[in-house]
């Protein structure tokens, strides 16, 4: 059954009746997302509510059960091997666990995407790209480190810098200041709000941290039980009356 | 009829092994073919496991030349004693335990690379950025395995047979061109086929074993332990099983 969508305001992601499980988990049940040009969406929710399995969906990584994911317009669950490739790099993904290659030095690690992907870009400018995210995270003295060498904050920066390397139009972000000291996460918060402004991203920023949806948040979606329980501005949350609500700004 | 919950774990765990291991032959031979990473993999795999190889086999053919000369004496063969000890060394020991300790080093190097990989998206992070997780982690491995373990059994069979030499040396006197000669009379092309064959099978399993092992890692630290631990477990037993089936086919070939 074909199904037209209407885009208020031409979204950069729209997704209809999210369907996700895994056996009788029931992760996803039918979630609805709209995301506009230059808008920072904020998914709330429990651990273990499904939020890295949405941004998994939305990015390929995942194969959901059913439902529409599109992006740019483009229904992401039929495009072919490689314009799926070609959709990738346009969308940045921040991983929760960062996922920085520990075989590799973070000048490698941020080749990496570069040069996977069939991007023509001579090596000038690539070097330069490196020089100029490894600047904008304020880290350019590392580029001969190795992962481990660095710090839980440095290495956050660093997987946010290798995200921003090929100059995504959409980020999603998992967790991106969790496990981190209130000073460092709140400079992951400064870059984030610095990104968009420089790059005209629009981003969807998974998070709990109250900080962070605050500064960041130009809408959230509080995710439970598969389905979008609440959305609305951060004022909207933080004046509900909704106990459950209430429970993650407590 | 119901099968026993331990049963059916098997069942399934070896069909998931048994996809895992088709897909390779799926993704193997088709571009993109990463050489670079393949060449890395052969140096880390291969020459980095050659000091081990060949103290291990060094000690083999020594021990061995020492065990084996009392009953030897006993029975008034002791001139026999290059023959045999060549015999075994190149159709079974060395083969089997070189691949012992290759899937002890290897094989939990590789189930603990890939599965701290896996826990920790990096193999996520891959499929993002253009790059097919499968091809560049697993076949480049297997690959890797596949060849470099006959290598190195090759040098641990040369390593233990000149232990052997020097075994043979510390009780008795001879020559090292008189004792090459007699291993080389002893050991014949269809002693040595089947063996270098399976150690081809041995490679291949060891990898695939680790690959799967850490491709299907459990999250946290102590799902990446046990996917090193059960990969070696598990190749281990593989490596026997090989051996045996290869024994058998050889035997029907009438190579023995
Ligand atoms: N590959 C998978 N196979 C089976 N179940 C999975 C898989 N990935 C996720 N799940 C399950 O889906 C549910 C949601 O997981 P998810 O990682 O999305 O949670 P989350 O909202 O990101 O939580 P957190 O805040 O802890 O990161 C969990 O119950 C998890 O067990
Ligand atoms: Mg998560």
């Amino acid at each position: 059954m074909e199904q037209q969508l209407t885009y208020p305001n031409e979204n950069v992601i729209s997704i209809r009746g999210l369907k996700k499980y895994f056996g009788e988990n029931k992760v996803l049940d039918g979630f609805d997302l709209d995301l506009g040009k230059k808008e920072n969406l904020v998914v709330l929710g429990r651990s273990g509510s499904g939020k890295s399995v949405l941004i998994k969906c939305i990015i390929g990584l995942l194969a959901p059960d059913s439902g529409q994911i599109e992006v740019f317009g483009k229904d992401i669950l039929s495009l072919d091997h490689q314009a799926l490739d070609e959709m990738r790099i346009r969308i940045g993904f921040l991983f929760q666990s960062n996922a920085l290659y520990d075989s590799m030095t973070v000048r490698e690690n941020l080749e990496f995407p570069m040069r996977r992907h069939s991007i023509d870009l001579n090596e000038e400018d690539a070097r330069q790209r490196i020089e100029e995210v490894l600047d904008n995270v304020g880290l350019s003295h590392t580029i001969d480190m190795m992962p481990s060498e660095l710090s839980g904050g440095m290495m956050k920066r660093i997987a946010l810098a290798r995200t921003m390397i090929l100059k995504p139009d959409i980020i999603l972000y998992d967790e991106p200041t969790a496990g981190l000291d209130p000073v460092t996460g709140k400079e992951i918060i400064t870059l984030i709000m610095d990104i968009r402004q420089k790059y005209n991203t629009a981003a969807i920023i998974i998070s709990h941290d109250m900080k962070c949806v605050k500064a960041t948040a130009d809408k959230i979606i509080l995710l439970q039980n598969g389905k979008n329980y609440k959305e609305g501005n951060y004022a909207s949350f933080i004046g509900s009356d909704d106990p459950y609500v209430q429970q993650f700004f407590e | 009829m119901q099968l026993p919950k331990s049963s059916k774990q098997f069942f399934s765990e070896a069909g998931a092994i048994s996809r895992f291991t088709a897909w390779f032959f799926h993704e193997a031979f088709r571009p993109r073919y990463e050489w670079k990473e393949f060449g890395r993999q052969c140096y880390e795999i291969g020459y980095k496991s050659l000091p081990l190889i060949a103290l291990t086999g060094f000690i083999m053919g020594l021990v061995l030349t020492m065990q084996l000369r009392p009953s030897m004496l006993e029975y008034g063969v002791e001139a026999k004693l290059p023959d045999i000890v060549s015999l075994s060394v190149v159709r079974e020991i060395g083969p089997v335990i070189t691949a012992l300790i290759f899937a002890g080093k290897v094989g939990s190097g590789i189930g603990a690379e890939l599965g701290s990989m896996k826990v920790t998206e990096q193999i996520d992070a891959m499929e993002v950025s253009g790059t097919n997780p499968y091809k560049y982690l697993v076949v480049t491995r297997v690959a890797a395995t596949t060849l470099m373990l006959p290598v190195l059994v090759v040098l641990s069979d040369a390593i233990s047979l000149y232990g052997g030499y020097l075994g043979v040396n510390i009780k008795a006197v001879t020559s090292w061109d008189l004792y090459m000669t007699q291993v080389y009379n002893t050991l014949q092309f269809s002693d040595v086929l089947p063996a270098i064959i399976k150690t081809f099978l041995f490679g291949f399993a060891v990898g695939m074993v680790g690959c799967y092992k850490g491709y299907h890692s459990k999250k946290g630290t102590e799902g990446v332990g046990r996917s090193a631990n059960s990969a070696v477990v598990l190749s281990s037993v593989i490596i026997f099983i090989i051996d045996l089936i290869v024994v058998q086919v050889t035997d029907i070939f009438g190579f023995n």
